[in-house]
């Protein structure tokens, strides 16, 4: 869809009417006036104390005039809940967000109060759409302004207050790049292990083998600790095993891992054993035995690294 | 019994109110959020407020509203009766910070209404700049 043509879609709103009067879910009542001046440690006498009140000409306690807007608010399961009643609101929210205006903020109210609400008041609020900007910078992002009238009247349909009302709908600014992470650890690569390292960087997983007596050793060496040659190739490694050992690292840290650090032996169908990190499992939940299956990470461009993961189990 | 009945004829245009200094917790931040009714993810859920753009939760504007109502009132006295409250929101109360309210009495009206202009002000900058209207009792009148 062209720019215009989403322009067109979101000024067709103008005028039109969010909410229709909607009341809210309960009257004015001593018990939410208290949450409401606890929680802004507001001690005005006026909102619960009686006497008070009528010692400044009132009939009774009085709701504070801030809270008005607090009486039609939709509460917590409507809030939350997928199958609340949709309002206007709701499709234009629906609509800003389809041009990526996924963030909001409010910015601007301005009430006017006409009289006192009192326990018993039942209000209810309706509110039409003024106007929408076109896209701004702001801070947070680029945005638009939406700017709405609630009208809120009491059960006789009196109006009580008005109040204009103004949000910034806004794609959120991107983020910064984190910082890079530490890179991992280097391994100290020699003339005898750098064979393994450099089939690693290829994903391949290899097992030294004595080229006189074939039998496989790792970690890689010059010497076949089994008969003495000198000699040696290499297999590669089916990429299965089990969990041999383990142990969960905690403390010390160092930043390039993320922890808890699940550091374990793992010993290949092959025979041979070699320490590995583990994905894809919680620490809790490794287990010596725990059949294992060959992945890879690329840590940086010149590291590649085995690890292992649980296998699967074939589902039948 | 009320103390502090602030009249019509006690306060001139220029009067400053004594500021007041509101430490803003994370508590106090979800607690005004839920008292008013506004279970906006921004107001209590540390990450998903950042997914959605900010550094961490922030107050909602009902408890701004709120925190106003209360600095002008509090000056006022009980006997005050709040006829408008507008404000505009800048730097977002995060948690961790302190929001000051300055005030100043910015205009009288014959009916009894005195207009204040309110400024709270964070470590960041101003959080809210506005105006709020009462109308105080008169010599002799009770309301």
């Amino acid at each position: 869809m062209s720019d215009s043509a989403y322009e067109d879609r979101l000024q067709a709103w103008v005028g039109r009417e969010l909410v229709t009067r909607r009341p809210g879910q309960d009257p004015v009542n001593v018990p939410m006036i208290r949450h409401w001046v606890e929680a802004m440690e507001d001690d005005n006498p006026v909102y619960l104390d009686e006497d008070a009140a009528r010692a400044t000409g009132r009939d009774g306690v009085v709701a504070p005039a801030s809270m008005l807007q607090a009486w039609t608010m939709r509460g917590y399961a409507a809030s939350v809940s997928p199958d609340a009643e949709r309002t206007g609101s709701d499709e234009l929210t629906d609509l800003l967000a389809e041009g990526g205006y996924t963030s909001v903020v409010a910015t601007d109210s301005e009430f006017e109060f006409h009289r006192e609400l009192v326990p018993g008041d039942h209000v209810s609020v309706e509110e039409t759409l003024e106007a929408i900007s076109p896209e701004k910078k702001t801070a947070l992002g680029p945005g638009r302004f939406i700017s709405t009238v609630k009208t809120y009247r009491d059960a006789s349909g009196e109006i009580v207050a008005t109040q204009r009302w103004r949000m910034l709908r806004f794609r959120p600014a991107a983020k910064p790049e984190p910082a890079p992470k530490a890179p991992r650890p280097r391994p100290a690569i020699n003339h005898d292990n750098e064979f393994w390292f450099a089939a690693a960087r290829e994903h391949r997983l290899v097992i030294q083998r004595c080229a006189d007596c074939k039998s496989l050793r790792h970690p890689p060496g010059p010497c076949c600790p089994q008969c003495g040659s000198f000699g040696w190739d290499t297999v590669e490694s089916a990429g299965e095993g089990h969990v041999y050992t383990y142990v969960v690292n905690h403390h010390p840290r160092h930043p390039a891992f993320d922890y808890p650090l699940v550091v374990a032996v793992i010993e290949l169908t092959e025979g041979t054993r070699l320490i590995a990190n583990m994905t894809g499992v919680e620490p809790g939940d490794v287990e010596i035995g725990m059949p294992v299956v060959l992945d890879w990470i690329d840590p940086d461009p010149d590291l590649s690294l085995p690890v292992f993961r649980p296998a699967v189990a074939e589902e039948s | 019994m009320i103390t502090n009945v602030k009249r019509y004829e006690d306060v001139a245009v220029g009067e400053e109110l004594p500021e007041l200094r509101i430490p803003l917790t994370r508590t106090m931040i979800v607690a005004t959020a839920i008292a008013s009714r506004d279970y906006q993810d921004v107001h209590h859920d540390p990450s998903l407020a950042v997914e959605r753009g900010s550094k961490d939760v922030f107050m909602n504007i009902l408890t701004t509203n709120g925190l106003v109502d209360r600095y002008v009132t509090g000056w006022a006295g009980p006997a005050a009766v709040v006829k408008a409250i507008r404000i505009r929101l800048g730097a977002p109360n995060y948690p961790g910070d302190t929001m000051v309210l300055t005030g100043t009495v910015t205009a009288k009206h014959d009916d009894r209404r005195v207009e204040i202009a309110v400024r709270g002000v964070n470590e960041i900058g101003p959080h809210v700049t506005g105006t709020v209207v009462v109308r105080l009792p008169g010599q002799g009148i009770d309301s």
